[in-house]
């Protein structure tokens, strides 16, 4: 699990015009440089904000990338809930330190 | 001495990106309060604007985290959100990089605080701006305590911290208004999003209004965290803020919970003594 690599992945396209044009042009070179699982990988790329939310993605940084993906505000907070429903508690992060939502 | 006024409020993205979703009445008051504290900053006349904010990895990240951070530029720039998804244009915002410079040299010595030289806002700031400096008229000079995740700061750090600010603010000869932002009790952008702990919320308010700092640093993170969520963390602002007017009281302005903004909106003045 290399969560700190997926939240600096959206912190950076949060932050880098630069980064957020390789992200729509040069994709996959750009996930490249990142060091991601396989089902990170899948999650971003779907891009699967309820298994990012599991995997647990601060929601601070999360939110960037529903935005970024341009998916309305009820729909976020819809699809971590569904997360949590379709692959079980939060793993990683402060999240899981309490009852995993 | 030259602080000229200590106040602290919300800063919750929905407050300008959901605003039409609150409930009409509360927000009147809510906008009203926001309003008020305008027209204190100008009537203190202030010359700068020290806004003491938790931001939200925006400019910084778990590669290099600082606890504490002050803003050293000429200029910022925000919000760094959307402008349509956090209703705020994004603008620049005069800083004043001689002055923050001053400010940071003696908290230095008590507070290993960093220093930015550039700072792009997130709503953590540009929200309270939008209402507090509309036209941007005003030299802002950010400061941020992370509060977002552990570890964290403790809690007397970050009151410690507000006395080295104020110790900075009154040897300096620029009038300055300090303004704290965060919390109280939320879950920001997790499906818990629009709880409202108002039992915390009142309790830490009135620690807050009477200055009572050992009711005030009486938080485990463990606490905070299981009673007001990630946002609860926030509360080193207010604590900052009660740290700057140790031995003073305060007033509460207004409290208003409203879920769609996910927040207990609340603005609060601190005496300056
Ligand atoms: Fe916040």
């Amino acid at each position: 699990m290399s969560l700190y690599y997926v939240q600096k992945l959206i912190y950076e396209l949060n932050r880098n015009p630069d980064t957020t044009k390789r992200f729509e042009k040069d994709r996959e070179a750009l996930l490249a440089d990142y060091d991601l699982t396989d089902e990170e990988l899948t999650a971003i790329r779907k891009p699967d904000i309820g298994l990012l939310y599991v995997l647990g993605v601060n929601g601070q940084i999360l939110m960037h990338y529903a935005a970024l993906w341009k998916i309305p505000w009820d729909d976020y907070l819809k699809s971590m809930e569904n997360g949590i429903k379709e692959h079980g508690p939060v793993r990683n992060g402060l999240y899981a330190q309490t009852e995993g939502k | 001495m030259t602080l000229v006024f200590a106040g602290a409020c919300s800063h919750a993205p929905g407050i300008t990106g959901r605003a039409d979703r609150g409930d009409p009445q509360q927000r009147k008051n809510l906008l009203e309060n926001y309003n008020k504290m305008r027209l204190a900053i100008k009537s203190s006349g202030a010359e700068a604007l020290i806004v003491i904010a938790a931001e939200h990895f925006a400019n910084f990240f778990m590669n290099n985290m600082p606890a504490y951070c002050i803003g050293m530029a000429e200029y910022y720039e925000g919000p760094i959100e959307d402008e349509e998804w956090l209703g705020i244009k994004r603008v620049k915002v005069p800083g004043n990089s001689k002055l923050s410079e001053e400010i940071i040299q003696i908290v230095m010595n008590d507070t290993d605080v960093s220093y930015a030289q550039e700072w792009k806002f997130d709503h953590g700031i540009s929200v309270p701006l939008n209402f507090l400096t509309p036209d941007y008229d005003i030299d802002v000079i950010p400061v941020n305590i992370n509060c977002q995740g552990p570890p964290l700061t403790p809690l007397n750090r970050a009151y410690e911290f507000g006395k080295s600010i104020r110790k900075a603010c009154d040897s300096t000869t620029t009038k300055i208004a300090i303004v704290g932002t965060g919390g109280i009790s939320h879950w920001p952008c997790t499906p818990d999003s629009g709880k409202i702990n108002e039992d915390f919320d009142k309790t830490f308010l009135k620690s807050f209004i009477s200055n009572d700092k050992k009711a005030l640093l009486s938080y485990s993170d463990k606490e905070t965290y299981e009673k007001a969520g990630q946002g609860g963390f926030e509360i080193r602002t207010w604590i900052a803020v009660a740290g700057a007017c140790e031995g003073s009281t305060g007033e509460l302005w207004c409290y208003e919970p409203i879920p769609n903004y996910a927040v207990g909106c609340t603005l609060a003045s601190m005496e300056i003594s």
